[in-house]
């Protein structure tokens, strides 16, 4: 929903530290969930990420997710889906070039990043996301990452 | 006066034969050495035909010769259709011209544009600027599909992997490197303005080698900007060179700044073509002015001219700015007399 994205990216600060705690918890379950039930519940899994994410962030499921490092304003918003941005069309008011009636992504994305703890991670380059993981869950991927690299 | 700028105008026997790579430099361009010999450079765009004939492009480009160091061509700009930059670009350097292949990611994912760039390279284009690209609701075929698979960012990187690297973004090894001088875009007049340096620094961390930049029609914050990156040292990593433009009316200039994305015009310049009797001579007074206060700003390399539907008038104003200091860039005629 538009309008609590643009609530999530007032309070960056908050939703940076709800992160930083509940990220980790979440990333321990499915740990967990990997290891007993394998791939049975990537569905439900996957829908539960992409009902929260978008609730709060109108989350595009796109599996390449950068929330952390862009103020809290998910930039598959972005009607070019720029992830280095913004582009050179911004409207005077701040608005988007392509939907007058949106804040830019990306000039939300710069200021939910100057409260942010590590607001300074918009300053490195997002290389082109991987477009074969769009619709995955973004938790599972991380959770399976920690477990491979665990049992290395 | 050739003699005086050494390197900056040599030529093979033929004008489309490339030069010779010098020492430091990426690309065989003339636009390159131009910048790296200290000079301020002047550059123009020129408007793609809507034609399968190369003569149009050639007359187009006949406009600025002798006042312009490089001329970019642009691709699908306000994403209307016209002649592939890609093609432009081939046809210019083939008459000697320094084209500058733009390279916009609307229209091609990463697959159509490594290899559009190695062909560039192939047929002897030596530059390549980096942009997103206007969206397609703004042009002549609002139902077709963005692509969008990079931004310009991505863009740049990919370009410097191509040529540093010699391969793939795959890792496919190249053959021979395409030997490009690799650039980007800034808008520094549109929010968030306070940013919008660090997204320089973001492209030229990226790789961008050269910058030419939107429209200035306001001074004190190009200077504000500039005086940001000149702290940041970035004007020592890339050449900055800023858009200037020609004004014909204050109709047009009110029409530009409520219908194109990302110009901006102050009110005084719109009151000043105004109250003008000859509002198309004050527009290209103002263009004069401008670019003589950007020669003497401290790190701008050079201009870029970029005057849609007024080409005729580049020559002049870029003359009575007197920012070229009496240099006279390779063009097909001054090269014969030479």
């Amino acid at each position: 929903m538009y309008k609590v994205r643009l609530w999530s990216v007032r309070r960056s600060r908050f939703m940076e530290g709800l992160y930083n705690t509940v990220n980790p918890a979440i990333i321990a379950v499915l740990k967990g969930v990997t290891k007993v039930f394998g791939k049975k519940l990537d569905k439900p899994i996957t829908a539960a990420e992409a009902g929260l994410k978008g609730f709060l962030f109108d989350c595009q499921m796109c599996g390449n997710c950068a929330l952390s490092k862009t103020g809290m304003s998910c930039p598959m918003n972005c009607p070019k889906t720029i992830r280095n941005g913004p582009c050179g069309g911004v409207r005077p008011n701040g608005m988007c070039e392509v939907k007058p009636e949106m804040r830019c992504v990306w000039v939300a994305a710069w200021d939910g990043a100057s409260r942010m703890k590590d607001g300074d991670a918009i300053k490195s380059i997002d290389f082109a996301v991987d477009h074969r993981e769009k619709g995955t869950s973004t938790w599972l991927k991380l959770a399976r990452e920690e477990l491979a690299e665990d049992t290395k | 006066m050739i003699e005086e700028i050494p390197n900056v105008e040599t030529l093979g026997t033929n004008p489309g034969d490339p030069l010779p790579q010098l020492p430091g430099h990426v690309s065989h361009g003339r636009f390159e050495r131009v910048l790296r010999a200290g000079h301020f450079a002047v550059t123009t765009e020129i408007a793609p035909p809507d034609s399968a004939d190369p003569d149009e492009v050639l007359t187009r480009a006949s406009l600025f010769d002798g006042y312009v160091d490089a001329i970019n061509a642009t691709d699908g700009s306000g994403a209307h259709c016209h002649m592939s930059s890609l093609a432009v670009c081939a046809i210019l350097t083939r008459a000697g011209y320094s084209p500058i292949l733009q390279i916009s990611c609307r229209d091609r994912n990463r697959i159509a544009i490594q290899g559009d760039t190695l062909g560039a390279a192939a047929l002897g284009v030596c530059n390549a600027l980096c942009l997103s690209g206007d969206d397609v609701g703004a042009g002549d075929h609002p139902e077709a599909k963005p692509v969008f698979d990079f931004d310009s960012v991505s863009l740049t990187r990919t370009l410097r992997v191509l040529r540093d690297e010699s391969r793939f973004l795959s890792g496919r090894k190249l053959d021979l490197a395409p030997k490009l001088f690799i650039g980007s875009s800034i808008n520094p007049f549109v929010p968030p303005i306070p940013n919008r340096v660090d997204q320089l620094a973001k492209k030229i961390e990226a790789g961008a080698e050269y910058i030419q930049s939107q429209y200035c029609f306001d001074m004190d914050i190009l200077k504000e900007f500039m005086k940001k990156a000149v702290d940041m040292g970035l004007t020592e990593k890339a050449y900055i060179l800023i858009g200037v433009g020609v004004l014909p009316s204050a109709r047009t200039a009110k029409w530009m700044r409520a219908n194109v994305p990302g110009v901006h015009i102050p009110d005084a310049i719109i009151k000043r073509l105004e109250g003008a009797d000859k509002p198309l001579r004050e527009g290209r007074n103002i263009c004069v002015e401008i670019m003589q206060q950007l020669k003497e700003t401290s790190g701008v390399s050079g201009v870029h001219v970029m005057a849609y539907r007024q080409e005729k008038w580049v020559k002049d104003v870029v003359k009575r700015s007197g920012v070229l200091d009496g240099r006279v860039p390779w063009a097909p005629e001054t090269a014969e007399i030479n």
